[in-house]
């Protein structure tokens, strides 16, 4: 009677796993209250959890540069830029959210490790001229990535990254603005934006994450379309394109092999070093244990503020019940 | 939706209308304890670029919604009510302005 009873439970899964493909392959968004396979939904809120958490991890090298901005007008930018790279992330927690996490959760595995954020926000940012290279670079291939996710078959992180991308092409020209500023001022600045671009760029590249020969969560990404076009298809557009802004402002992309393939319609470039990504990502990068300890402190430290505001809610409550 | 561990307190739609006269639009939902932190945060959140001129903050919980399982019962029979729609009819030809 059991086996009969799985034997039939088995069927039924079988049968709305091939609806959802169906559905998938019909180019069909998926929405939170739809059926959805256990595997979907894991490396969804996987996906997104890193996503939002690079976006949040991602105002503390910048934060730290409010008070040093050259300019008012630099300040102003940069604190608006950091609060959208906030919004960012509160879009994307929403998203995840809405697959059955609650937000305590995935703040608890940012905290215990188990969820991880970009890798990228583990360099430090020690110059101005950083400033500029993580705008241009970091959120430029940034944008290349979340172009490509707006199609993306999950409804909530579809429209999070369709809002995502209409905000963030600002970040990329401020960034390129201080890039170009600085490569055409004096030969000290421009030193300084070269040096920003020769430490940048590598990691940026890294950001797209393994090559597709070495990329194992891909399989299913792609039949789901969560994903449509891979890490190396995305990291040879942000290359093609970002290397001719490198030479209008007159400075030169740190990779000897970098040059146009005629044949393939594309840059060819050099190794990507990827010992160096996978010390990052298991934590030895130069920033990690700073930008992890700087969240946990916070978030503790602002505990105090959730639970008087939740206690204050309590109290309105009860008076508005008692006054009726 | 809430555990004993969470304290990020109650989770809210959020709906904007972009202008008078214009519908309210889901722009997505956030985290707020009460009302008026509700609605401070959303405007913060879904309107730094003039997105709206108006916003609703419903708790998610009042928000009551079908189910996709019952899609079928619910909206299929419209497909054969064709005379519903206007180009059903036919009209005497020469007819004007209608």
């Amino acid at each position: 009677m059991l086996n009969l009873c799985k034997h039939f439970e088995l069927m039924e899964n079988e049968l709305l796993e091939s609806k959802f493909q169906a559905r998938i392959d019909a180019d069909e968004k998926i929405e939170p209250r739809d059926w959805m396979p256990d595997a979907y939904r894991k490396h969804l809120i996987r996906q997104i959890s890193q996503h939002a958490h690079s976006e949040v991890v991602g105002m503390q090298p910048e934060g730290n540069w409010i008070t040093r901005a050259p300019s008012l007008r630099a300040k102003m930018i940069l604190m608006a830029k950091i609060q959208d790279e906030g919004g960012h992330g509160l879009y994307l927690y929403s998203a995840a959210e809405t697959m059955g996490i609650t937000r305590d959760e995935l703040i608890q595995q940012l905290h215990n490790g188990k969820a991880k954020y970009s890798s990228i926000f583990n360099y430090p940012v020690v110059t101005w001229a950083d400033i500029g290279a993580v705008g241009w670079l970091v959120d430029g291939a940034a944008i290349v990535n979340q172009v490509s996710l707006q199609r993306t078959s999950y409804g909530p992180y579809s429209r999070a990254m369709i809002r995502i991308c209409k905000e963030e092409s600002f970040h990329q020209r401020q960034g390129y603005e201080i890039m170009a500023h600085m490569a055409l001022g004096t030969p000290e600045q421009k030193e300084m934006a070269q040096d920003a671009l020769n430490r940048w760029w590598w990691p940026s590249l890294m950001m797209f994450g393994p090559h597709d020969s070495d990329s194992p969560n891909s399989g299913n990404a792609f039949k789901w379309k969560i994903k449509s076009e891979s890490n190396d298809e995305l990291r040879q557009k942000f290359i093609d394109k970002t290397v001719q802004q490198a030479e209008i402002i007159g400075l030169s992309v740190p990779d000897p092999d970098l040059k146009w393939n005629e044949a393939r319609g594309h840059y060819d470039f050099g190794k990507i070093n990827w010992e160096e990504f996978q010390n990052v990502i298991n934590g030895n990068g130069p920033c990690n244990k700073q930008r992890l300890e700087h969240h946990v402190r916070y978030h503790e430290e602002g505990a105090w503020v959730r639970e008087a505001a939740n206690a204050y809610a309590e109290k309105k409550k009860k008076n508005s019940v008692v006054a009726a | 939706m809430s555990n004993a561990k969470d304290n990020q307190g109650t989770l809210w739609e959020v709906f904007i209308q972009s202008k008078s006269g214009l519908p309210y639009k889901h722009a997505g939902s956030l985290h707020a304890s009460d009302k008026e932190l509700a609605i401070q945060a959303a405007r913060d959140t879904y309107t730094r670029r003039n997105e709206g001129t108006s916003i609703w903050v419903v708790p998610a919980e009042c928000i009551v919604a079908s189910n996709p399982n019952d899609q079928e019962e619910l909206f299929d029979p419209m497909n054969d009510k064709v005379y519903r729609h206007p180009t059903f009819y036919v009209m005497p030809e020469g007819a004007k302005h209608i």
